[in-house]
């Protein structure tokens, strides 16, 4: 299966920023370990509402210093601040409002994904476990209005990640909207997968080099704005 | 309605090989961290602890002590395991999980929440729409082959539905900001967590609180956890901890 065809492609923080340019102003929406952390390095200033299911609205930017509070971390371990109308609630309350539908976008990393919108992410198999760490990631899946993957194209040894079927353990199915890599920007529509964007340099038949399902080219192909 | 107890090991003392504890935290962040080393102390086996995101992963001494001192039977969790696959390998409790020594049942995050909820709300059970698609629709999922029984399923208004427990321990450990003599609790910001709903959940909460209070101190608008969840208070001092995980 594997082409080992591997390109050169943006870093993950360019990753971050075009799922940025992707979240309209007004939304409530929770950020996944991983690039989809990152995201919150481009949305300052921007009227969005980061909510962390530890429990938490409006996480500001990460906490240095004397600001490093034990009692305030988000979903990711990390000391965070907050911000004018932040607010604290418990967890119960924390996963009503993403499984019943108030969080506009929640943006997750994946290792597989298919035409379909299924995706793998929460259990690597490599690591020999039946078990793993799920944490919220399929309440998102089942509750957010719009799921977005953010991830590298391929793995780092040039594997396929974006593959005719899942061979990992799923995390949803049918749920991605929309697939944001370090080289192109795809749109998961009932027809399949459509190339929106391309990263600088490269053309459609590259991407398809490096993607397992058959790409539909979208006839306004353009080049990934940043 | 005094429910202060003399000292941390009295407010633990009937607890006894078998229990079920209820743990909170999210990683480090709101672990009731002198009630386990309480608990460490005391040496109770065959114990089960119901966690909710990591607060083993987060206080990671007291794991390793659970662990080295054969005190540990089931972890039921979202996120059981050290983030990193290369250090998780180093862990004792990855090491007895891998083993069969350790269970470990895991559940989506809100499912765990809502297992809680339900049990202190006098719910049986729940039908969730999260793990629709994934081996959580399936059976049970756990590293003991011979426990994962199969789950049910509904289709509610043409959409699919896991069936899902209410949990019901026998004892919660809290961590709270402030507490007053008669149970009502407060949290500070992101280490409430777990801590009320795992209050309600049990059938003895046990409550370690940073400032205790005499009654009417803590303002009635105030109170996040009411005294009627809270069976035994204790004062602790406040823990200093990392917050980083690996």
């Amino acid at each position: 299966m594997s082409q080992k065809v591997k390109f050169e492609g943006l870093p993950r923080e360019m990753i971050a920023l075009r799922v940025s340019r992707e979240i309209k102003e007004g939304s409530y929406v929770n950020l996944g370990i991983g690039i989809p952390t990152l995201i919150s390095n481009w949305t300052e200033g921007v009227d969005i509402v980061l909510q962390a299911e530890i429990g938490m609205l409006k996480t500001g930017s990460l906490a240095e210093g004397d600001d490093v509070d034990q009692d305030l971390i988000n979903a990711s371990c990390q000391a965070v601040t907050a911000l004018p109308g932040s607010s604290y609630f418990d967890i119960v309350e924390s996963f009503a409002m993403i499984r019943g539908g108030h969080i506009d976008i929640a943006v997750m990393g994946a290792l597989q994904i298919n035409a379909r919108g299924d995706y793998a992410g929460w259990s690597n198999p490599s690591r020999g476990l039946f078990v793993g760490n799920v944490g919220g990631s399929m309440d998102l899946c089942a509750g957010a209005k719009k799921l977005f993957i953010a991830m590298e194209h391929t793995t780092k040894d040039g594997e396929l990640k974006i593959v005719n079927e899942l061979s990992y353990p799923a995390t949803a199915l049918g749920k991605v909207s929309m697939l944001f890599t370090d080289l192109a920007v795809i749109e998961i529509t009932p027809k399949g997968m459509v190339l929106k964007e391309v990263m600088a340099g490269l053309t459609a038949k590259d991407i398809q080099s490096v993607t397992g399902p058959k790409l539909i080219i979208a006839k306004d192909l353009k080049e990934i704005e940043l | 309605m005094d429910k202060t107890f003399p000292s941390i090991e009295e407010a633990i003392a009937d607890i006894k090989d078998g229990a079920v504890i209820a743990i909170p935290g999210f990683f480090a962040c709101g672990v009731p961290r002198d009630l386990l080393k309480a608990l460490i102390k005391k040496g109770t086996k065959n114990l089960t602890l119901a966690c909710g995101c990591g607060p083993l992963v987060g206080a990671v001494d007291e794991m390793r002590a659970l662990v080295k001192n054969n005190q540990v039977k089931k972890v039921i969790d979202s996120y059981g395991l050290s983030r990193s696959a290369s250090k998780g390998m180093q862990e004792p409790f990855e090491q007895a999980v891998r083993a069969g020594k350790i269970e470990l049942e895991v559940f989506p995050m809100g499912t765990m929440a809502e297992k809680y909820r339900a049990a202190g709300a006098g719910i049986p059970a729940f039908y969730t729409p999260t793990g629709v698609g994934s081996v959580f629709e399936e059976s049970d999922v756990t590293n003991i082959e011979s426990n994962r029984k199969p789950k049910e399923t509904r289709m509610i208004n043409g959409q699919k539905y896991v069936l899902e427990y209410a949990l019901k321990p026998d004892y919660a450990f809290i961590h709270a900001i402030i507490g007053d003599k008669e149970g009502n609790l407060r949290y500070s910001k992101t280490a409430r967590n777990f801590n009320h709903v795992m209050a309600m959940a049990a059938r003895v909460t046990i409550a370690e609180v940073e400032n205790l209070v005499e009654v009417g101190k803590l303002d009635g608008n105030d109170v996040q956890t009411p005294g009627v969840y809270v069976h035994r208070m204790i004062k602790v001092s406040r823990p200093q901890f990392a917050i980083t995980i690996d």
